[in-house]
C-alpha cells in the first residue's frame, strides 16, 4: 500500500508539469498534451482519495474525466489539422489576431 | 342609436301605414348627408369626379327617404316624436330626437329635393373650380344642418342646426373670397342674421324658463303653455323674440339686407340657401313653434303681419330696378318669403296656406335661380344690359325659366296661381282685407318685373360679348325637373283635386280649402295686367331704362334701395367700427397681446436658462461617463494580446491567488 501523501505529491508533480506545458509550449500539439497531463493528474488524485477513503465515487469520477478527456482531444486536434490546414504553422503564438 | 330611437320611441297617434317605417328613422336622413361631407371632407380629393358623387349619393338616398316619410302622411298617418338622452345640466334634461309630422315630411322632400338638384347642377357650374371639394363639403354639410332644424324636436338641437346652417351660408357666400365684395357681403349675410339669432335664443330661453329649466322639448313646452299658467305677455315677449330670428333668416324688414348681397356666392348656392331653404327655415320655426305665437297678444302676430306687408312690397319695388338678374331674383326671394310669413300671421287657416306657398315656391324659385345660372354661365355676366336674345341659343334654360317666371307671376295652372290664390282666399276669409290689398298689389308687381327680366334676358337683341351656347346636361336636367316640378306641385292644393296639401300640413284640425272664383279671376287679372304692363315698357330694348324718367327721384330712392343699407353703414357700421371696434382693437392689440407677447418673452428666458442647464451639467455628466469609459477602455485594451496562453497565465494566477486568499484569510 502506498502511502497517500506520497501519491499526491506525485499528482502535484505531474500537474505541474502540465500547466508548465500548457503556459510555455508553443506547439498546439504539445499544449494538448500538457492538458492531458493536467487531467490525469486531477484523476491520480481522485483514485488516490478513493482508496484511502474506502468510496468509489473517486474512481466514478475518474473514469468521467477519461471519456471527457478523449472528446477534448477529438475536437482539439481537429481544431489544431484546420489550424494548420489554413496558416501552415501551429504555433499558438502565432494565432493572436482576435485582439485589440 | 337605432335601436334606441325606435325602441323608446312613443308614438302619439298609432299608425300602421307603409311609410311608417321611415317615419320611425327619420334621423337617417339627416345623417345621410352628414356622412357624405365627412366623407368628402376625408377622401373627396383622391376620389374620382373630386368627391362629388358622395354627395349626390347621400342627398339622392335622403330624397328617396324622404319621399318615403312623406308616403306615410299621404296615407293618413299621425305625427311621431322619439328620442335619446343627450346630456343633463342640473335639472335640464337635453336629448337628440325626431318629431315628425307632415310640415316636416313635406319640408324634408323640399329640402332633399332642390339639394340633390343642386348638387347635380354644380357638377356643371362648379366645374374646374378650385375649390371644388370643399364646395361640396359645405353644400352636404348645409343640407345636413337644415334637416336637423326640420326634424328636431327640440329647441336646443334646432339651434344647432340653425346656426351650422348660418356658418355655411357664410362659407359659400365667401366661396370666391378673393373679391372683396364676396367676402364682405358673407360677412354682412353673418352678422346681420346674428342680430336676429339673438333675440331668437332669448326667445328659446324665455320658452326654456316656461318648464323651470328641465325640458326644451318643444311638444312638452308647448302642452305646458297651454295649460295657461304663463302670463299672456310673457308669451308674446318669447314670441316676438323668436320672431326675431325668423327676420334674420327669412331677412324680412329690416334684416333684410343681407340676403341680396348673399348673391355674391355661386348660383347654386342661391339657388339651394338663398331662395329654397335656407331662408325658409326661418318661416318654418314660426310653424314649428306655432301654438306660442297664437297664445299670444294679438299684437305679436299684427306685428309679423306689419312686418311681412312692408317686406313683400318693399322688396317687390326694389326687384324693378335692378340689372343684376340674380338681385331681381333676390328681392323676389325677400317678398315671396313676406308672402309665407303673412300667411302664417292670418293664423291657422294661414298655416296650411303659407307652407303651401314656401312649397311651391321653393321649386319655381329653384329652378329660376338656376336657370339664371345657367345664363350667367353662358354669358360670363350677371348684368341683364350683357344679356338679351338668349332665347334661341339656349332653348332648354329659356322654356324651364319660362314655366318658372310665368309661375312666380302666378299664372294659371301653374305652382304659383294655386298657392298664391290660397292667401288670398284666407285672407278674405279671415277679413284682413288690408293685408289682401298688399298681396294683391305685390302680386301685380311680381308679374311686372318677372316679364321685365324675362324680356331683358331672353327677347330682344344680344347686348354682350360671350358667346353665349347651352350649359351641359348636368345643368340642363336640374333645370327640366324643377320645371316638371314646378307644374306639378300645385295641384297638391288646388281645392278641385281635394287640397290633399291641406290634409298633410295644418294646425290641430284640417280647414277645408275652398276656390273662390272672383278671388281665382282677381289674381289672374292683376297678374295679366302686370305682365301686359312689363310687356309694353320692355317689348324695346331702349338705353336707359323707360322707368326711370317718369319715376323721377323715386329712381333713386329704389337705386339706393330706400337708403338703407347706406344708413346701416353710416349709422351703425361705421360708429361702432370707428369708435367700439377701433377701442378694441387698440385693446387687443396693445393689452393683450402685450400679455401674451411678455408672457411669450419671459418663457423664453426661462428656456434659455434651462437650455444652459441642459447642455453643461446634464449634458456633461453624461459625457463625463462616456469619456471615462473610452480611457479606461483605451489603456485597458493592451491586456488583450491575442496569444491564448498569457490568458492562461492570468488564469493560473488568479487561482494562485484566490487560493491564498481563501486558505489565509477565509
Amino acid at each position: 500500500m502506498i502511502r497517500l501523501p506520497l501519491v499526491l505529491m506525485f499528482s502535484a508533480l505531474l500537474f505541474s508539469a502540465g500547466v508548465y506545458g500548457v503556459l510555455a509550449r508553443r506547439n498546439a500539439v504539445m499544449v494538448l498534451m500538457a492538458i492531458e497531463l493536467m487531467l490525469n493528474a486531477v484523476n491520480v488524485n481522485l483514485v488516490a482519495f478513493s482508496s484511502s477513503l474506502h468510496q468509489m465515487s473517486g474512481q466514478v469520477f475518474a473514469l468521467f474525466i477519461i471519456a471527457v478527456a478523449a472528446a477534448e482531444v477529438g475536437i482539439g486536434l481537429a481544431i489544431v489539422i484546420l489550424l494548420f490546414r489554413t496558416r501552415e504553422s501551429i504555433n499558438v503564438d502565432e494565432v493572436n489576431l482576435l485582439k485589440w | 342609436m337605432v335601436n334606441a330611437l325606435a325602441s323608446e320611441g312613443e308614438v302619439v297617434y298609432e299608425a300602421t301605414t307603409n311609410g311608417v317605417w321611415f317615419v320611425e328613422h327619420a334621423w337617417v336622413v339627416v345623417v345621410l348627408p352628414l356622412i357624405s361631407s365627412a366623407l368628402i371632407l376625408a377622401f373627396g380629393k383622391r376620389t374620382p369626379g373630386k368627391g362629388a358623387v358622395y354627395g349626390i349619393a347621400a342627398v339622392g338616398a335622403a330624397f328617396l327617404f324622404s319621399v318615403g316619410l312623406l308616403w306615410h302622411f299621404v296615407e293618413g298617418g299621425g305625427p311621431f316624436e322619439a328620442s335619446i338622452d343627450w346630456f343633463t345640466i342640473g335639472p335640464l334634461h337635453l336629448e337628440l330626437g325626431i318629431l315628425v309630422d307632415g310640415l316636416t315630411g313635406i319640408m324634408l322632400v323640399v329640402v332633399t329635393a332642390v339639394s340633390l338638384c343642386v348638387h347635380v347642377y354644380s357638377l356643371g357650374y362648379m366645374h374646374g373650380d378650385e375649390r371644388f371639394t370643399w364646395f361640396y363639403v359645405v353644400l352636404s354639410l348645409f343640407t345636413a344642418a337644415m334637416l336637423t332644424v326640420v326634424v328636431s324636436n327640440n329647441l336646443i338641437q334646432l339651434l344647432v342646426g340653425w346656426e351650422v346652417m348660418g356658418v355655411c351660408s357664410y362659407l359659400l357666400i365667401g366661396h370666391w373670397w378673393e373679391v372683396k365684395e364676396n367676402s364682405d357681403a358673407a360677412i354682412k349675410a353673418f352678422i346681420t342674421t346674428r342680430i336676429g339669432d339673438v333675440p331668437f335664443m332669448f326667445g328659446i330661453f324665455l320658452l326654456i324658463a316656461v318648464s323651470g329649466f328641465t325640458t326644451t322639448n318643444i311638444t312638452e313646452i308647448a302642452h305646458e303653455i297651454g295649460l295657461g299658467g304663463v302670463s299672456p305677455l310673457y308669451i308674446s315677449m318669447a314670441a316676438i323674440l323668436l320672431f326675431g330670428g325668423t327676420v334674420g333668416k327669412s331677412a324680412q324688414f329690416p334684416l333684410h339686407v343681407w340676403l341680396p348681397d348673399a348673391m355674391a356666392g355661386p348660383t347654386p348656392v342661391s339657388a339651394l340657401i338663398h331662395a329654397a331653404t335656407m331662408v325658409a327655415a326661418g318661416v318654418y320655426l314660426i310653424g314649428r313653434l306655432f301654438e306660442i305665437f297664437l297664445l299670444a297678444d294679438h299684437w305679436v302676430l299684427t306685428t309679423v303681419s306689419i312686418v311681412a306687408a312692408i317686406t313683400a312690397l318693399g322688396a317687390a319695388l326694389l326687384a324693378i330696378v335692378q340689372n343684376d338678374i340674380k338681385r331681381v331674383l333676390a328681392y323676389s326671394t325677400l317678398s315671396q318669403l313676406a308672402y309665407m310669413v303673412a300667411g302664417l300671421s292670418l293664423g291657422e287657416v294661414g298655416l296650411t296656406a303659407g307652407f303651401f306657398h314656401l312649397f311651391t315656391h321653393a321649386f319655381f324659385k329653384a329652378l329660376l335661380f338656376l336657370g339664371a345660372g345657367s345664363v350667367i354661365h353662358a354669358v360670363h355676366s350677371n348684368n341683364m344690359s350683357d344679356m338679351g336674345g338668349l332665347r334661341k341659343s339656349m332653348p332648354i334654360t329659356f322654356w324651364t325659366m319660362m314655366i318658372g317666371s310665368l309661375a312666380l307671376a302666378g299664372i294659371f295652372p301653374l305652382a304659383g296661381f294655386w298657392s298664391k290664390d290660397e292667401l288670398l282666399v284666407v285672407a278674405e276669409e279671415e277679413h284682413v282685407l288690408w293685408l289682401f290689398g298688399v298681396f294683391l298689389l305685390t302680386a301685380v308687381i311680381t308679374a311686372f318685373y318677372t316679364m321685365r327680366m324675362v324680356l331683358l334676358t331672353f327677347f330682344g337683341e344680344y347686348k354682350g360679348h360671350a358667346q353665349p351656347h347651352e350649359s351641359p346636361r348636368t345643368m340642363t336636367a336640374p333645370l327640366v325637373a324643377l320645371a316638371a316640378a314646378t307644374i306639378g306641385v300645385g295641384l297638391l292644393g288646388a281645392p278641385q283635386l281635394n287640397a290633399v296639401f291641406g290634409q298633410w300640413v295644418f294646425f290641430e284640425a284640417v280647414h277645408e280649402a275652398v276656390f273662390v272664383p272672383w278671388i281665382a279671376l282677381l289674381s289672374t287679372a292683376g297678374a295679366l295686367l302686370g305682365l301686359f304692363a312689363g310687356y309694353t315698357l320692355y317689348k324695346e330694348r331702349k338705353a336707359q331704362d323707360p322707368l326711370q324718367a317718369p319715376m323721377g327721384p323715386m329712381w333713386n330712392v329704389l337705386q339706393q334701395r330706400y337708403y338703407i343699407d347706406a344708413f346701416y353703414m353710416r349709422a351703425i357700421v361705421v360708429p361702432v367700427r370707428d369708435t367700439w371696434s377701433g377701442a378694441v382693437n387698440w385693446f387687443n392689440q396693445t393689452v393683450i397681446d402685450g400679455a401674451v407677447n411678455g408672457a411669450a418673452l419671459a418663457a423664453r428666458a426661462m428656456g434659455q436658462v434651462v437650455a444652459w442647464f441642459d447642455r453643461t451639467v446634464i449634458d456633461g455628466i453624461v459625457n463625463g461617463a462616456g469619456d471615462t469609459a473610452d480611457r479606461a477602455g483605451n489603456v485597458l485594451k493592451y491586456l488583450q494580446t491575442g496569444n491564448v496562453q498569457w490568458y492562461a497565465v492570468g488564469l493560473f494566477v488568479g487561482v494562485i491567488a484566490l487560493s491564498v486568499i481563501f486558505i489565509r484569510f477565509v
